[in-house]
């Protein structure tokens, strides 16, 4: 098969843009909950990305960890950072203006970089192998092993969400407060118990996504969060802010159009695309591609 | 009215006396060279804040859009300015004309399509914008790319960029004075309404999204003609964030506000130098904890006005003033 | 399922139910309003003691404005002026720590002249502008006699007026863009000094390696289109390639900080490069080997000295790194005691491998140092006259001597990764 044909590059493009996405949905589907429920953008959920990498490496380096454990334990740091995260900076913020709430946001995402920066120096650190990466050759497009798994880990806590959500009680409590704080709280639920158990699952999450990466580049920094983070949340939005398989689609889609833009056009140009995708899709479908049109009442 | 007017009038007088005592003070100091040259520095930079500040005010205090990339307009009126002065050897009064419009036309550009998104879908979408404009400047080899337009000489000076903050500063505090301010803040309290009681709503944010574009473009030139170079560094990001900390902390909506966040601001980045590593750590703590303690800023959304000083001399004195309030 | 208007009216029922109730003040209800009443007062005293806070810091500045002279007696002060934060905060680190090593030895030794040398450090967030705000304070406030820094060429720009307009000369250890220490008309910039190859110089030796003694003709590019050593690179390897008769068969480019490259190095994979060259620093080099590999790029990868790091091995693997080259001006398998000491005392101090910023650094410190003894003063005239005539200096990396533009002479090194190893290759002059 010709390595050079425009099938080819296509198919090998469609690869990378694939494992980039699943990437960027693990972020979005952390990021969708979160907005869904409280109507904050966490500017902060791409440093938990950053710091569940982190987590992971000291766990692996440091205590020796193997991959499932290490993983684990990165996870519960994160969704214990999450909920400690919105029970000082987001909660006594619930009321104030929007703006106010945003800047918290932000100013919680610049204090976890430059505390990161303090704390372990700008400096890239490097992940320990894992497990040997080997690669598949299809017939000349290539595939390697640590981007299937990142897709399947992706797919399976998905699933996992999507279960936790629409059939557990816990889950039940998320869509209602998520749908009308109030009423829910009427009807007896703890508000601020289902918002801490939202972050600790978006930010367990986004902390999985992070070892992953880290393992996969083989490089993490304290400042790797930011870009995928703006990116993720463009990928919530444009598969449907609140909706679970929207976040999913999303990212794969953001993945793809970045494989695309680089693939064909140029590199430079991958995060001007995805920006400008958000503004296409705010403009013509603002509630996203699965989102469903609701009228705003005065 | 009358009384108002001229109240209003007499206000404006006091405020443009202090601001020629302010400069003839800060012109002889630095003239007889009793404030050495990083004072001029700081100073000159805490007037160009003053003016991104204000500008952004503007979007974000009195029409309540949520504006964060205002770095880009700022970049855009930087490099314009460093085009005609030195690939054009035209002069600095035209350079700071082209900035500003050039910069203007870019905010209108941008507004038309995008003020149609709200809250944070605006927020996240001026940011893209901010940053698409850096990589497009990153891009052009015509301005130097990534090596930064280099070479713009220092035409900037205490003087002009005094008098310009001042121009500012007044034009804002007028426009928002007037009907088409007023109509600014209706939108900001609450669009719909508005909307419903026939303000066009497209129109006035554009207005404001294109008036504020505009002098953050003038800013920008300010800036490149005093730093000889213009870099996309200095356009990140972090810069439109700074500028946003500086509105909100002031408080949104308050021209003084936005006039006292710039200095405040300013002032400690420049006392934490010294403290590299943990200057940004102390200022997003700091930020924090006065987002989570005062979300509202020093002057919430009123303005430093005669009527606060007579509240306070008349024994009452409760900080935020009384009937001048929007 | 409850309309919204019922919902409303319920929740203000509530309220009123709870307003009613708390008029009866029973001593829970008491509780609970001092708690609240506690939490407002505690929250207005937090909001003015961090207004006061920011106020204060504000005149603490203003404060140290205590006399700074430029000769105390018996100190001779050097700023250090480096991107500490930002974005290139990794690589202004390393270059400051270059310096941080030769200050604490030439101090050991007894200073110069018999005066400790003393280290002012300022930040510029890797920012131009604040590289100017940050030379003028160290100029005017700390009143430094000499100044090291920055490490990127954009911020070295932004400082060259002020320096010069008041004298001071200025060492630039690691920024390698031509136009630094000489003007558009081709004059030289009097205060403004270099301790590393320029990046003409660099590019053209590569092209050279890989016409004359790999036999490559078709290569293609990937360079960082943020960052004007690489741009510069890929500018004139590009023409020197097409002059010795070789052709440039793809271009790309990346940004710094990205990550993932795989969709790029696609699309250079189907031009058929016999060779790829990736001018850059380690944090994206290193990962743009490995995932080159990992696409199915087996060809050589050529770079340049910025690929110069432990990290580079330990990020792409020593397995993806065979049949890699990088120009340098230096190896680390140089038998010259003098690098080996360098490494040696680096590793002590800072418990890790040198870079290539912190040897050109701790080489631009030691040239410094030996102007200023020359010198005799702190008049940065002088200063600057004697850096301009150093001769044959040793330092690190070899001999230290001028050339009229104030750039360095020297040769340069072609080194080869061999299993996540940097040994020598050959010497290569152009």
């Amino acid at each position: 098969m010709d390595t050079g044909s425009f099938a080819h590059q296509f198919a090998q493009q469609i690869v990378n843009g694939v494992s980039l996405g699943s990437i960027y949905a693990l972020i979005a589907l952390g990021y969708t909950m979160i907005y869904g429920i409280i109507k904050l953008i966490n500017f902060a959920h791409g440093d938990i990305y950053m710091l569940g990498a982190y987590i992971g490496f000291v766990a692996i380096t440091k205590a020796g960890l193997p991959f499932l454990p290490a993983l684990i334990v990165s996870m519960i740091g994160a969704a214990l950072a999450g909920i400690i995260i919105e029970r000082i900076a987001y909660r006594p913020m619930r009321n104030a203006p929007r703006i106010a709430a945003l800047i918290t946001a932000i100013g919680v995402s610049f204090f976890l970089e430059n505390g990161m920066i303090l704390l372990v120096s700008p400096q890239p650190r490097t992940f320990p192998p894992v497990f040997a990466p080997t690669v598949y050759n299809i017939g000349g497009i290539v595939v390697n092993n640590q981007q299937i798994l990142i897709l399947v880990s992706a797919l399976l806590l998905m699933l996992a969400l999507t279960y936790i959500v629409n059939r557990t009680k816990a889950g039940k409590a998320m869509r209602a407060v998520s749908y009308d704080a109030d009423a829910a709280k009427l009807m007896g639920i703890d508000t601020d118990r289902v918002i801490s158990t939202t972050f600790a699952l978006g930010s367990a999450l986004a902390a999985a996504a992070g070892v992953l990466v880290g393992i996969y580049y083989n490089s993490i920094d304290p400042l790797m969060g930011m870009m995928p983070g703006i990116k993720a949340f463009i990928a919530a939005v444009v598969g449907g802010i609140g909706i679970l398989p929207g976040a999913m689609l999303g990212g794969i889609i953001m993945g793809l159009v970045e494989a695309m833009v680089s693939g064909f056009f140029s590199s430079t140009y991958r995060d001007a695309a995805a920006f400008a995708i958000l503004i296409l899709i705010l403009l013509y479908k603002p509630t996203g591609l699965l989102g469903k049109n609701v009228k705003e009442k005065v | 009215m009358k009384s108002l007017r001229q109240s209003l009038h007499k206000q404006d007088l006091l405020g443009l006396g202090l601001m020629v005592i302010l400069f003839a003070v800060f012109y002889f100091l630095f003239d007889e060279e009793i404030l050495d040259d990083y004072w001029e520095t700081n100073v000159i930079l805490i007037l160009i804040n003053i003016i991104m500040a204000v500008s952004l005010n503007l979007i974000n205090g009195l029409t309540g859009q949520f504006s964060i990339g205002h770095a880009g307009f700022m970049a855009v009126g930087a490099y314009t300015s460093a085009i005609i002065t030195v690939k054009l050897g035209m002069d600095f009064p035209i350079a700071l004309i082209v900035a500003t419009v050039s910069a203007a036309f870019l905010g209108f550009l941008i507004g038309m399509p995008t003020l149609r998104l709200n809250g944070d879908y605006l927020a996240i979408a001026t940011l893209g914008l901010g940053e698409i404009i850096r990589i497009a400047i990153l891009n052009i080899d015509y301005v130097g790319g990534a090596s930064g337009f280099m070479g713009i000489p220092r035409l900037t000076t205490f003087p002009i960029a005094f008098w310009i903050m001042v121009f500012v500063v007044y034009f804002i505090k007028n426009f928002k004075n007037s009907a088409d301010g007023r109509a600014c803040l209706a939108i900001r309290e609450n669009e719909i309404a508005a909307e419903t009681m026939g303000i066009n709503t497209t129109k006035y944010k554009v207005m404001a999204f294109t008036i504020g574009a505009g002098f953050a473009g003038t800013a920008g030139a300010l800036f490149s003609h005093y730093y000889y170079i213009a870099h996309p560094a200095s356009f990140t990001f972090m810069r439109s964030f700074d500028v946003l900390t500086m509105v909100v902390l002031g408080g949104l909506g308050s021209i003084s506000g936005s006039i006292s966040g710039a200095v405040l601001l300013t002032a400690i980045s420049a006392a934490l130098a010294d403290y590299p590593e943990w200057r940004m750590v102390i200022y997003s703590i700091v930020l924090i904890v006065l987002m989570l303690n005062r979300p509202q800023g020093i002057f919430g959304n009123k303005e430093l006005s005669l009527k606060m000083f007579q509240s306070i001399k008349l024994g009452g004195g409760s900080r935020g003033g009384t009937a001048q309030s929007e | 399922m409850l309309q919204k208007c019922e919902q409303v009216r319920i929740i203000s029922v509530a309220c009123k139910a709870d307003r009613l109730l708390s008029l009866h003040g029973s001593p829970a209800r008491n509780l609970k309003k001092a708690k609240v009443l506690l939490m407002k007062a505690w929250k207005k005293a937090v909001g003015a003691l961090a207004m006061t806070t920011l106020v204060a810091s504000m005149f603490t500045g203003c404060g140290k404005k205590d006399a700074a002279k430029k000769d105390s007696g018996n100190e001779i002060k050097i700023g250090a002026l480096f991107e500490l934060t930002g974005n290139v905060a990794n690589y202004g680190k390393s270059t400051y720590k270059g310096v941080q090593l030769a200050v604490e030895q030439i101090n050991a030794k007894g200073g110069i002249n018999g005066k400790k040398i003393k280290l002012v450090e300022a930040d510029n967030k890797s920012e131009p502008s604040e590289s100017g705000n940050a030379a003028t304070k160290l100029i005017t406030k700390d009143k430094v006699s000499v100044i090291i820094g920055p490490a990127t060429s954009g911020c070295v720009s932004a400082a060259t007026p002020v320096v010069t307009n008041s004298k001071v000369p200025l060492m630039a250890p690691v920024a390698t863009a031509p136009g630094i220490t000489v003007d558009e008309k081709g004059k030289v910039r009097p205060f403004i000094f270099r301790a590393c190859f320029t990046d003409p110089f660099q590019g053209k030796l590569m092209a050279k390696f890989a016409v004359e003694t790999l036999k490559l003709k078709n290569i293609a590019i990937f360079y960082d289109s943020s960052s004007d050593y690489s741009k510069g690179l890929m500018d004139v390897f590009g023409k020197t390639l097409e002059e010795k008769g070789g052709k440039v068969v793809g271009k790309e480019a990346f940004l710094a900080k990205d990550q993932d490259f795989k969709s790029a190095l696609t699309k250079l994979k189907a031009s058929n490069p016999e060779a790829l060259y990736v001018p850059g620093y380690y944090e994206e080099v290193s990962k743009i080997i490995k995932q080159a590999r990992e696409v199915g790029l087996t060809c050589p990868i050529l770079g340049s000295d910025g690929w110069d790091s432990p990290k580079l091995a330990q990020i792409a693997g020593g397995e993806a790194l065979n049949g890699t080259y990088f120009t340098s001006a230096y190896s680390a398998q140089d038998k010259d005691p003098h690098v080996q000491q360098f490494i040696k005392d680096y590793k002590a101090k800072f418990n890790e491998e040198p870079d290539t910023f912190a040897i050109h650094a701790y080489d631009g410190t030691l040239a410094v140092a030996e102007a200023i003894k020359q010198a005799g003063t702190t008049d940065g005239t002088k200063i600057a006259d004697a850096l301009s005539k150093i001769k044959d200096l040793q330092v690190a990396t070899g001999k230290y001597t001028l050339d009229k533009d104030h750039n360095p002479v020297s040769g340069g090194i072609i080194i080869e990764m061999k299993d996540g190893v940097q040994t020598f290759k050959q010497k290569i002059t152009l």
